[in-house]
């Protein structure tokens, strides 16, 4: 993404007396990127400084090569002149007003003639597929319908940068998985910067070119979906794309993560992870030897349906989740509680350099 | 609540401690107007509507109450805006403030307003020098003295709807490029549009009904500042039978007016 010239390029730094967000983001013309996190990770105030809804306690915030914040100048550009259209969570559609006018609202403010406005917002119902519901008040539209009407009514005015708040959470599965599909058809047209908020891996992998992951405040990893996904650095991260994380000293072919060495096929010093699936660790009731493996003794501490498997939550020197298929944990007689041996080939692991 | 009988499957039942102020409550409240009801001189009623005086008074107290609530929304409505949000020092002071009226009685606010709009009164002198503006004892003192007394129940009510209405829908408003003035027109007001009915609602039968600030600061000339309840104060002293039928009038179209409201606004979602 570097080649392309950013459109937003911000610093975003906001202090909240116990909380502080500081995240560097940048996103090129036609970009969508995903800001990806847990809960209370600073997603939402990120939104916010963006779209100027909260002030910037110290770094900039620039869009399409001007200004917008910058409190050692100081600068500040409040949101309505800002070129930004935002899709909230809630959608927020003004209930006093039809859908085409909730979408007109925008252009109207930008100085578009009142009839000139209200064909461009036709034209916006009709291209999210909403034409025969021009008339209708917000309430009397279903979630997924709302969901097209507030985006509508966000790419309206054009924004040279796209904001979406958790777009797809207020929508039950069946429409989420429908409405996803119209969603990545229309950022895919959308020539400005998009940024999308969620905590959901799913959308931010169909729908981002980019993940930037946030916890704590702090951008913790980024990238594009294979490298996150192949190489996460954080538990977190792991835990979203379903791999096991360890941390550990390196030393030529293994790394020693909390006294066991993890013998791996990456070649490596110094600090490092290692990831494998939880499908690459075979449970034993004895210690298996004679192959080249990774083996430990591990307690049970809890069995968890998994798709057509089960998954295996393991304690004891490091914690592992394992799937097994039901055969295999029915033969094996596995149980809550019950001490077994972990074994995970060395061929299965992946091990890369803690240091970004 | 006795334990011997069972309850009925599927009501609630009302503890007695309850149920017996309550019908208390409600017989004191109703009580005196069926009597005003029981002793109407209804025989003569029409003649005694076709009286003069009696329309007279029915439409300055309409006139009054009407432009005295319009008055109270025009400025009202944006001190509302003020206290619900916006944070400046002094804004518990500003809304004990506002309250005052609502605690103060009528009479001595008839006075206070004497002492600042009369002749000699600090703004009064100078309206009367400057434009020849006299407001006291003036059709004009009634409307003043009305929206003093009733402003604070628009106020209440409109900072109400204004604090328990969603902000979110003003930040959003901003996004698409509305400036505050623009939000507060075609956002804020349809959102809290409810409460304003409700409040503009309160002012005006709080203006029908007023009557001390009104005697004090506008007197009792009739077809001038001669508003219903004064008319009623002013026959109880001559003629009973005339006070009757001049509170049962006010009584009906205050009710009217109220339900008419109610039906078409307040009970809207």
């Amino acid at each position: 993404m570097t080649e392309r010239p950013a459109l937003l390029d911000a610093h975003l730094i906001v202090d909240l007396g116990g909380f502080r967000l500081d995240a560097r983001l940048r996103i090129a013309a036609g970009e969508v990127v995903a800001l990806l996190g847990p809960n209370g990770s600073g997603k939402t105030t990120a939104l916010r400084a963006l779209a100027g809804l909260r002030p910037l306690t110290s770094g900039y915030l620039r869009l399409g090569g001007r200004e917008m914040d910058r409190p050692d100048r100081p600068l500040w550009t409040p949101t309505e002149h800002r070129s930004i259209g935002v899709v909230f969570q809630e959608y927020l559609l003004f209930p006093h007003l039809t859908a085409l006018d909730n979408v007109a609202f925008g252009p109207r403010r930008h100085g578009v003639p009142r009839r000139e406005a209200r064909e461009q917002a036709a034209r916006w119902l009709d291209r999210v597929g909403l034409s025969g519901y021009a008339r209708r008040k917000p309430r009397y539209l279903s979630g997924g319908q709302a969901q097209r009407v507030a985006l509508a009514r966000a790419l309206a005015v054009a924004p040279e940068l796209l904001l979406l708040d958790e777009p797809l959470a207020a929508l039950d599965a069946g429409t989420r998985l429908d409405t996803r599909g119209e969603l990545l058809h229309h950022l895919t047209d959308h020539p400005g910067a998009t940024l999308l908020v969620t905590h959901d891996p799913l959308d931010a992998l169909v729908l981002a070119d980019r993940l930037v992951i946030i916890e704590h405040g702090r951008v913790v990893q980024e990238g594009d979906a294979a490298t996150v996904t192949a190489q996460p650095r954080t538990d977190y991260v792991a835990r979203l794309v379903g791999l096991n994380l360890y941390r550990g000293k390196a030393t030529g072919h293994g790394v020693e993560v909390d006294g066991v060495t993890l013998t791996t096929a990456d070649p490596l010093t110094g600090d490092a992870f290692v990831a494998f699936r939880p499908s690459a660790v075979a449970l034993h009731r004895q210690r298996p030897d004679g192959s080249p493996r990774n083996t430990w003794p591990a307690v049970i501490a809890g069995i968890q349906r998994h798709g057509d498997n089960l998954r295996i939550q393991l304690t004891g020197p490091i914690p592992v989740a394992a799937d097994v298929t039901q055969a295999a944990a029915a033969h094996l007689q596995l149980a809550p509680g019950q001490h077994v041996w972990a074994a995970v080939k060395a061929a299965e692991t992946h091990a890369y350099p803690a240091a970004p | 609540m006795s334990v011997s009988a069972a309850p009925r499957r599927g009501t609630l039942r009302v503890p007695l401690g309850l149920l017996v102020p309550a019908v208390l409550g409600l017989a004191f409240l109703a009580l005196p107007l069926a009597g005003l009801l029981l002793r109407a001189p209804w025989s003569t009623l029409p003649q005694r509507l076709a009286q003069p005086g009696v329309l007279t008074a029915l439409r300055l107290s309409l006139q009054t109450a009407t432009i005295a609530t319009a008055l109270c929304l025009l400025l009202g409505v944006p001190l509302a805006w003020l206290l619900a949000r916006v944070e400046f020092p002094g804004r518990r002071v500003v809304r004990a403030l506002v309250t005052v009226p609502l605690v103060l009685p009528p009479v001595v606010g008839g006075v206070a307003l004497l002492l600042v709009f009369g002749r000699r009164g600090i703004v009064g002198r100078w309206l009367a020098g400057t434009f020849g503006i006299t407001l006291p004892f003036s059709t004009a003192g009634v409307v003043l003295a009305e929206a003093f007394v009733a402003m604070p129940f628009l106020v209440i009510a409109v900072e109400g709807a204004l604090r328990g209405a969603d902000t979110r829908y003003e930040e959003a408003a901003a996004t698409l490029g509305a400036r505050r003035w623009t939000t507060f027109t075609h956002v804020t007001l349809p959102l809290v549009a409810p409460g304003i009915t409700a409040g503009a609602v309160l002012c005006w039968a709080r203006a029908l009904g007023e009557f001390g600030a009104t005697i004090t600061f506008a007197g009792n000339f009739p077809g001038r500042t001669q508003t219903m309840p004064l008319a009623v104060y002013l026959a109880l002293e001559t003629d009973m039978k005339a006070a009757i039928v001049l509170s049962l009038i006010l009584l009906t179209v205050s009710v009217a007016v109220l339900a008419a409201l109610r039906d078409r606004w307040i009970t809207s979602p």
